[in-house]
This record gives C-alpha cells, sequence and structure tokens, in this order.
C-alpha cells in the first residue's frame, strides 16, 4: 500500500478523541443554561420531588442538551469547518469523526430519555425526546440552512427545558413553565441576531440564511429592536400572573432597561466600532439577562421555601 | 525463537495514552449508569421493593 493510502486507513480505524473531545461535542455552556432554567422550572412547580430524584432528572436534562449539541456537530460539521468560531470544535478539528460524534448523541439520547421517564415520569421524558428532536431534525436538519427564520422557531428548543424541569415533578404542563419558555424563545433572536451582525461574513461564507446575510444588517437590526420589546414585555408575565415577587421585578426593570438600551445601542450605532461594541453587550448582557431573570424566580423561591422553616425554628408566628 | 515483526497499524504512544483515557471514560460511565439505575429503583419503589408475595 502506498503511503498515502496507509494514512488514509491510518485515520480511518485510529480513533485521535480524548474525553474532553466529547465533553465539548455536549457543548458545556449552553448545557450549564439548559440545567439552570431546568432547575428553575422544577424548584418553582407545586409538589414535591425527591431531591435525589430532582437532581438526577436535572441530569438527564442535562444529557439531553449535550445530545442535541453532540448531534448537532455531526450534521453541521461541514459548516463549522468554513466558520472561524467553530473551526476548532473536535470534527472540524479532526480530533473526533462525524461517525463517533453521530453514535455518541444517538446513545446519549435514548439513555437520557430512559433515565428520565424512569426517574420521573413519561411526559417529562416524553417532553425530552421532542427537545432533541425539535433541534436536531426541525432546527439543525430543516430551518438553519433554509430559511431566515432559522433561529426564531428553534429557539423553541432551547425553551424546553423549565417546562420539562415542571413536568418531571408535577407530570403535567401548566401556565408557569409556558410564560417562562416564552421568555425564553422571545431572548433567543436578539441574543443570535446580535452575533450574526458581528459574524455576518462567517456566515455568508458558510451559506448559512442568517437574518443579516438575508435581509440585510438594517432589517436585522429593527427585528432586534422589536423582539427586545416583545422579551421585556413577557418578562413581566410573572409578576402578573403572581409566581414573580419583588425581586423579580426589580430584576426585570433593572435588566429590561439595559436590553432595551442596546437594542437601541445597534439600532443606531454611527460607527463600525460602535456597533460591534454595541452587538457584544448585547449577546453577553442577553445572557446575564436571562440568568438574572430565572435567578431571581429561583432565589424568591428558595426564601418562601424557607420562610416557614425558619419560622417554626425561632418559634415566630407559632 | 525468531522475533516476529509486529504486523498491522502500530500505536503511537499518545495514541495508546488517549485510547486508555476513553477507555476509562467509558468504564466510568458504564459504572455510573448501573449505580444510577439502582439509585433510581431504590428511591423510586423505597422500602416497597421489600414488600413482595414469597
Amino acid at each position: 500500500m502506498s503511503d498515502a493510502g496507509a494514512d488514509i486507513r491510518r485515520e480511518a480505524l485510529i480513533s485521535n478523541a480524548d474525553p474532553s473531545d466529547f465533553w465539548a461535542l455536549m457543548k458545556p455552556r449552553v448545557m450549564s443554561l439548559v440545567v439552570f432554567t431546568a432547575l428553575v422550572g422544577m424548584l418553582i412547580a407545586p409538589g414535591n420531588i425527591h431531591p435525589v430524584i430532582g437532581f438526577i432528572a436535572i441530569l438527564a436534562i442535562a444529557l439531553g442538551g449535550g445530545a442535541s449539541g453532540a448531534l448537532n456537530m455531526w450534521y453541521d460539521a461541514d459548516i463549522d469547518q468554513v466558520m472561524r468560531r467553530t473551526a476548532n470544535r473536535p470534527i472540524p478539528g479532526g480530533r473526533v469523526s462525524g461517525e463517533e460524534a453521530k453514535i455518541f448523541g444517538l446513545l446519549l439520547s435514548f439513555f437520557s430519555v430512559m433515565v428520565l421517564g424512569l426517574a420521573t415520569n413519561w411526559l417529562a421524558g416524553g417532553l425530552l425526546a421532542f427537545t432533541i428532536f425539535f433541534y436536531v431534525v426541525i432546527y439543525t436538519m430543516g430551518l438553519k440552512r433554509s430559511t431566515a427564520q432559522n433561529i426564531v422557531i428553534g429557539g423553541a428548543a432551547g425553551a424546553f427545558p423549565p417546562v420539562i424541569g415542571w413536568a418531571a415533578v408535577t407530570g403535567s404542563i401548566a401556565i408557569e413553565p409556558i410564560v417562562l419558555f416564552l421568555i425564553i424563545f422571545l431572548w433567543t433572536p436578539p441574543h443570535f441576531w446580535a452575533l450574526a451582525l458581528v459574524k455576518n461574513e462567517d456566515y455568508t461564507r458558510a451559506g448559512v440564511p442568517m437574518l443579516p446575510v438575508v435581509a440585510g444588517e438594517a432589517a436585522t437590526r429593527r427585528q432586534i429592536l422589536i423582539y427586545t420589546i416583545l422579551l421585556t414585555l413577557s418578562a413581566f408575565a410573572p409578576v402578573a400572573l403572581g409566581f414573580g415577587h419583588w425581586l423579580y421585578l426589580a430584576t426585570g426593570v433593572i435588566g429590561s432597561a439595559m436590553m432595551l438600551r442596546w437594542s437601541w445601542m445597534i439600532l443606531r450605532a454611527a460607527t463600525p466600532e460602535s456597533d460591534r461594541k454595541a452587538c457584544w453587550s448585547m449577546f453577553g448582557g442577553s445572557i446575564l439577562y436571562l440568568f438574572a431573570l430565572f435567578a431571581a424566580l429561583l432565589v424568591e423561591r428558595i426564601v418562601f421555601l424557607a420562610l416557614p422553616l425558619l419560622a417554626r425554628l425561632t418559634g415566630v408566628g407559632a | 525463537m525468531s522475533e516476529s515483526k509486529p504486523e498491522g497499524i502500530i500505536l503511537t504512544p499518545e495514541e495508546k495514552a488517549r485510547r486508555q483515557r476513553r477507555s476509562r471514560a467509558i468504564a466510568l460511565s458504564v459504572v455510573g449508569l448501573v449505580v444510577l439505575f439502582y439509585v433510581i429503583t431504590i428511591f423510586k419503589m423505597g422500602p416497597a421493593i421489600l414488600a413482595r408475595p414469597m
């Protein structure tokens, strides 16, 4: 066999992967947001779940998120290869083969759904399975390459975790998790379009029809403002419905004001430098905004859960 | 006895080290899964796991 032939055969047979590459396939940063929002959905739900079962449920939801990430990277390896931001991911970097990533993602999907279904209930398990399906088949294989509305509709996949968390505890779905779903759903477009404006060149080269590529930058800036207004309105729904209180309200007011300011700065940016700055502020700030809103709900819930216990311990109100 | 020349693909030390790390990660995952199913069984069924007709 020629040297070149031997090299090709060698590459096909020998895995170059390190366990850390499989960890990277799971998109750990996205997974952390999935875990956090699912945890909030779980904790604000009425009813009890054993802490150990709750922990296992969160683990399963995290693994389901990781499975989606791995399958997304398997399918999108051709796009990732030509984009600077993603060129060093495990598959385009040559450390993990597409086949390895696909099998890894499928195995993770199967076990995460099974574990969640067995540990909690099959509504939660089914919702997790649907989320993985939606992200991989509907978004990655379908919308991402075919429409400028890709991340608007695809954002639903990222919005499911709090609904799954709620369903894991109650076995049902109610208005509260739907509101949390709506907040994440409306949060996704301004967050990713801010990135798309900065990385417009990358997306154009990769042939991904992101809004700035298809409709132009001016239209994208207007859309960012519109979605930010809708998002900030929906952010107050928990207060209107009575499951967000003072801390949440304060966080919502301050955070929403900043989000509106960033989206206005993006609309009005006069120079490329100020434009870049505004887009990065929106991209990073919107993560903080979502995190702060959910953290406020979490803190309020923990305080409300702890109050009766404190009252009992101190004898106040007895 | 003559020493035979190894056939097929020979792994470099780095490739061997990676394979070992992958094998360890797979072993840990399998053990983790066993523990997970055990814990789920115990916490879902609780003491009822012992209450079966003899």
